[in-house]
């Protein structure tokens, strides 16, 4: 060697035990889904199937419902509110103990870097668990309303980007404010779902009070509509939020939805610039990408768009991107194929219309689905990779003039999930702060998150918060 | 750009500094501390660890510094490891300016010509004596041999805004220096408290004409931080792009492990770039490391651990 | 000889000002013995189109003006409708056949939920915003904002009390909003509008259609400029319409059964989540 590489340092994948196959965690047992059917999850670094998971065929619903709300009626409900919380606690230390295993495995299933599951993901999880357990016994405190009672059964579907985390924003709050659940994790990330499952096990949870149903969007449309949920909760894209929507609009069922965004990270002249171009960094190639809060449009001001842009550029050439598993892999594997491909047809529409192109040189592995860090230079708000959300490591540079234009063009979008903004100058944080239309900003810092915080959007990002006290509201009635 | 015009006085001097972009404490600890997770296996081990010990500037700066002891580290500078001839010599050795001749001379006797010496001047560690103290002390450190001058700045003078103070002293130092020897310039970062002053203080010695900028003393804690060096890397990196020129940068104190040093080059390579990993832009003032460095080596090369038992005491 | 009294003509509140309906239809209203009254207008859908322009330009200085000037505005409310409470008290009797007790103590009732609310102005962010207690160096704190422009279906079970409440709770946080009055009872939500149109709110913040909801239902539900819709005075069927066509935007939609309710002002703020790092 004579220059100063980093050689591979590969995560031991020994220490998770997958299942060749894996059935449905209903009323506190996994059972083969009724007809046999199942599908294959893969490694998206790979290619290679990692298990064979059950299709919940509408029976298996059917049952997972019958057993929530049999759990919800015979022992949940009769469950007070502090032995709940130790419930929580219990879930937050198993998990905390089993984290390697859930980290390795997550990357596995997801092909984000190991770093991020095992530094992100899995200890926020465990850390929700933690927070929401403290809030069980606390309700009549929390100023929700007088006498907030749970809802019932709550359906719940989560995406694959953050799969156990995702899981943890929703099963939380749903069992701290004692209502029983049914989930259904994303078709192409199954594997810490189901993982979780053993963990309700482990924690001596009641059956039935937990229940995991894999499938794919039929599944979940099955249960969306089921007549036994009282309550669904739903993160995934905007196009399948407005369609749950409308399908519960002539009914009483309870509806959150965290959705998707255009977030807009703003820098202005005045900002930190060496720690901005890390914040850009982070917005938008954290987790591939694939985030629905990614700082997805970055607005430089126009006096130091050419030094970010050439700052970014070289920070940009130190990401390493290639296996998930390598402790030093920055950027992971595309979640599915189908995710690729959108990529690609976005990113080639902004090629068609104009915008510049850039991605550093780097090698990707030959099997598996991949994209480069990719900026895209001179985009206008007419172009679509400043309007639809790529949902992958691809940047949209667009330049404004003064802080009054950089807002206009923020907030011109129909999403209002996530804004950044970027100055050394407090009143303009909080007049910027003031203006965007947006449920989070992150200000000289992005993509930071916390059990604590709340998290959710304006406009067509969703309805609702998760997390924080403003979170505990989605899963709780109250008179009004 | 850099011109003469934004030296030319304390208030042009102090127009240019705050025209430098402020550094987020938290960003850029965030920032080192993601770095530091990098994981350096295998042959970039081996790789880090030798580059290490070349950058080492072994240093003995106390008060009961001996002739004695300063042959002993000159000894341990040239063959750090006796056993083992592979081992490259270190980066230099570091004394005060009453042992810088005593150095030179032993180093030459043992075949150490190519091991340079660092003396310490300026009223080191305080830097609290008049110009003219300052002059003669790095006027005697150069006459006794050393080919590098790590002076301390005025840090009272930098906190109360008396930049121009601090840029001619540097300068003046910098002027004894001439060709004979490389001057580094310490700035004591844990008296000067900020990431914000850590970047100022960069720009105006590498404007001054420092060869080096250099952390701490090695006197007061907390010294070279991964932070605080990921600054001075930023620093060094940024007026490379403006002036064309390449500053070292050398952290000094509380970098003991093999661990520490290979985060200290991460930082190196991520930050400034891998033209700085070189002995000529990066040295690390340590004494302790360097046996620290040598057990990690023997580790890589035997598949055991080692023992102090097996490293010299020097 | 009897003197002829002089009629008022109801017209729309758009804007700050008092237009006839674009379509130039009106309605019948009759009293509860079956005399008639006025002919209200009938809005069109282009009426409604022009009322949430007007919403949506006055809402951005609405909401940026102080709470305290806005609690004032609601208070003022409170004084000129005392101020014309006798008229407020024969509406309601002539036009719905309420006793002078039943009306007196609606009308009463309705000038202390504008005092209610006014009062509601500076303290909601207090009660429904945060610090969060985040676990690193940062310092992260939420709060309510207003959603932006919605429509209110006013319910027609106490007509004044509850257009006042529910008016009262929206615009307390900032938003503008266009109030479809209640079919049967569009007279007092005209007279309201005279009160708003002479209190010191700005143009634009309030506006009032009348004429039939059903007609305007789905324009309602469909109008992508709507951020949220008050559905109280909607049948189920209706509320479901708006619903569906509701979800292109993802408009958030309400329905309350209490008048005076914190739950009112709740429904229509987006809590803001901000971070900053705390450092040197």
């Amino acid at each position: 060697m004579t220059k100063f590489e980093y050689s591979p340092a590969p995560e031991s994948t020994a220490i998770v035990d997958i299942k060749s196959e894996y059935g449905l965690f209903i009323n506190g047992k996994f059972v083969a889904p009724q007809g046999g059917k199942i599908f294959l999850t893969i490694n998206p670094a790979t290619e290679k199937a990692l298990a064979k998971i059950g299709y919940a065929s509408d029976s298996d619903v059917d049952k997972a419902v019958t057993a929530a709300t049999e759990a919800f009626k015979k022992t949940w409900s009769k469950t007070s509110a502090t032995e709940r919380g130790k419930y929580l606690y219990r879930i937050a230390r198993i998990l905390q103990e089993r984290a390697r295993e859930f980290s390795v495995l997550e990357s596995m299933d997801n092909g984000k870097p190991i770093k991020e599951s095992r530094d992100v993901d899995i200890p926020l999880a465990a850390a929700h668990f933690f927070y929401h357990a403290g809030w069980a016994d606390k309700l009549d405190f929390a100023g929700l309303g007088a006498n907030p009672k749970p809802h019932g059964v709550v359906g719940q579907i989560i995406p694959w980007n953050f799969p156990l985390l995702m899981l943890a924003w929703k099963v939380a709050p749903a069992l701290a404010t004692g209502n029983t659940v049914v989930l259904k994790p994303a078709e192409t990330t199954s594997l810490t779902a189901l993982l979780f499952a053993e963990v309700c096990q482990q924690a001596g949870l009641p059956a039935g009070v937990v229940n995991i149903i894999t499938g794919d969007g039929a599944t979940g449309a099955y249960l969306v509509n089921h007549p036994g949920i009282q309550k669904i909760a739903f993160t995934g894209s905007t196009e399948v939020g407005k369609g749950i929507a409308r399908a519960l609009s002539g009914t009483n069922k309870a509806l959150t939805l965290e959705l998707g965004g255009k977030g807009a990270n703003i820098v202005y002249d005045d900002a930190a610039i060496d720690e901005a171009v890390e914040g850009i960094v982070s917005g938008i190639f954290f987790n591939q990408g694939h985030v629905c809060c990614a700082g997805s449009r970055l607005l430089l001001q126009e006096n130091i768009a050419e030094e970010v842009t050439e700052k970014l550029k070289r920070r940009m050439a130190l990401i390493r991107v290639g296996d998930p598993l390598d402790k030093n892999t920055d950027l992971g594997a595309i979640n599915s194929k189908a995710q690729l491909e959108k990529i690609q047809e976005l990113t080639a529409s902004g090629d068609v219309e104009g915008a510049e192109r850039w991605s550093p040189e780097c090698a990707l592995p030959g099997v598996g689905f991949w994209f480069k860090p990719t900026i895209f230079s001179g985009v206008t708000q007419a172009h679509r990779i400043a309007r639809e959300e790529i949902f992958g490591p691809v940047l949209s540079i667009i330049t404004f003039r003064t802080p009054q234009e950089a807002i206009e063009k923020a907030n011109n979008t129909p999403f209002g999930l996530s804004a950044g903004i970027w100055t050394d100058k407090g009143s303009k944080i909080l007049w910027s702060a003031q203006r965007l239309k947006a449920g989070v900003i992150w200000a000289n810092t992005f993509n930071k998150f916390d059990p604590a915080s709340p998290f959710g959007g304006y406009k067509e990002s969703g309805w609702g918060r998760e997390g924080g006290r403003h979170g505990l509201a989605a899963y709780v009635k109250v008179a009004k | 750009m850099i011109s003469d015009e934004l030296v030319r006085d304390e208030a042009s001097l102090k127009r240019f500094l705050r025209t430098l972009s402020p550094v987020d404490q938290v960003g850029v600890e965030s920032r080192a501390a993601s770095l530091a997770t990098r994981s350096i296996k295998n042959a970039s081990k081996n790789f880090a660890i030798d580059l290490a010990i070349r950058m080492v500037d072994l240093t003995t700066l106390e008060g009961a510094d001996t002739p004695g002891k300063v042959r002993a580290i000159c000894n341990k500078a040239v063959r750090p490891d006796p056993t083992d001839p592979t081992v490259p010599h270190v980066g230099a050795v570091c004394v005060y300016n009453d042992m810088a001749a005593i150095a030179r001379q032993h180093l030459d006797s043992i075949g150490g010509q190519d091991v340079p010496v660092a003396a310490v001047s300026t009223a080191f560690p305080s830097g609290r004596a008049s110009q003219e103290v300052k002059i003669r002390d790095t006027q005697d450190a150069l006459d006794a041999g050393a080919s590098e001058i790590d002076m301390v700045i005025d840090r009272g003078a930098f906190l109360a805004g008396r930049y121009g103070e601090v840029f001619d002293e540097i300068a003046l130092i910098k002027s004894l220096c001439g060709e004979k020897a490389h001057l580094k310039v310490i700035f004591e970062t844990g008296e000067l408290v900020t990431y914000d002053n850590v970047r100022k203080v960069s720009y105006l010695a590498m404007l001054a004409g420092a060869d080096f900028i250099k952390t701490s003393t090695g006197k007061v804690a907390p010294a070279a931080t991964p932070p605080v060096v990921l600054v001075m890397l930023e620093a060094v990196r940024d007026f490379h792009m403006m002036t064309g020129k390449r500053i070292g940068v050398k952290p000094a104190g509380g970098i003991r492990t093999t661990k520490d040093a290979i985060k200290q080059l991460v930082l190196v390579n991520e930050i400034a770039g891998e033209e700085w990993l070189t002995p000529s832009l990066f040295r690390i003032g340590a004494s302790a490391l360097l046996n620290d460095l040598l057990m990690q080596r023997m580790k890589m090369r035997d598949g055991h651990y080692s023992s102090g038992n097996y490293v010299t005491l020097d | 000889m009897t003197r002829i009294d002089v009629l008022k003509s109801y017209k729309l509140f758009i804007n700050g000002a008092f237009p006839r309906g674009e379509s130039g239809r009106v309605y019948e209203v009759r009293d509860s013995q079956g005399k008639f009254l006025a002919n209200p207008c009938q809005a069109s859908r282009k009426d409604l189109r022009e009322a949430v322009l007007a919403a949506r330009t006055a809402q951005s200085g609405w909401v940026n003006s102080t709470a305290y000037l806005r609690g004032q505005i609601l208070y003022r409310a409170a004084e000129m409708m005392q101020g014309r409470m006798s008229e407020f008290v024969d509406a309601l009797v002539a036009n719905e056949g309420k006793t002078s007790k039943a009306a007196n103590d609606e009308v009463t009732e309705a000038i202390d939920t504008w005092v209610w609310y006014a009062g509601w102005c500076d303290k909601i962010s207090t009660i429904a915003g945060s610090t969060n207690q985040v676990s690193g160096p940062y310092y992260n704190f939420t709060i309510p904002e207003a959603v932006g422009v919605v429509t209110i279906f006013a319910d027609s079970k106490f007509t004044l009390l509850s257009l006042v409440s529910s008016i009262g709770a929206v615009i307390s946080t900032g938003n503008s909003c266009i109030v479809i009055a209640a079919e049967k009872a569009p007279l007092t939500a005209i007279t309201l509008a005279e009160v708003l149109g002479t209190s010191d709110l700005p143009a634009g913040v309030v506006n009032i259609l009348t004429g039939k909801s059903a007609e305007l239902v789905s324009w309602v539900g469909s109008h992508m400029d709507i951020d949220a819709v008050d559905v109280s005075g909607l049948s189920k069927k209706s509320e479901a319409e708006v619903r569906l066509a509701g979800a292109d935007n993802l408009k958030r939609v309400h329905r309350f059964a209490e008048i005076k309710s914190p739950a009112r002002i709740l429904s229509f703020v987006e809590s803001k989540t901000v971070w900053h790092p705390i450092g040197v």
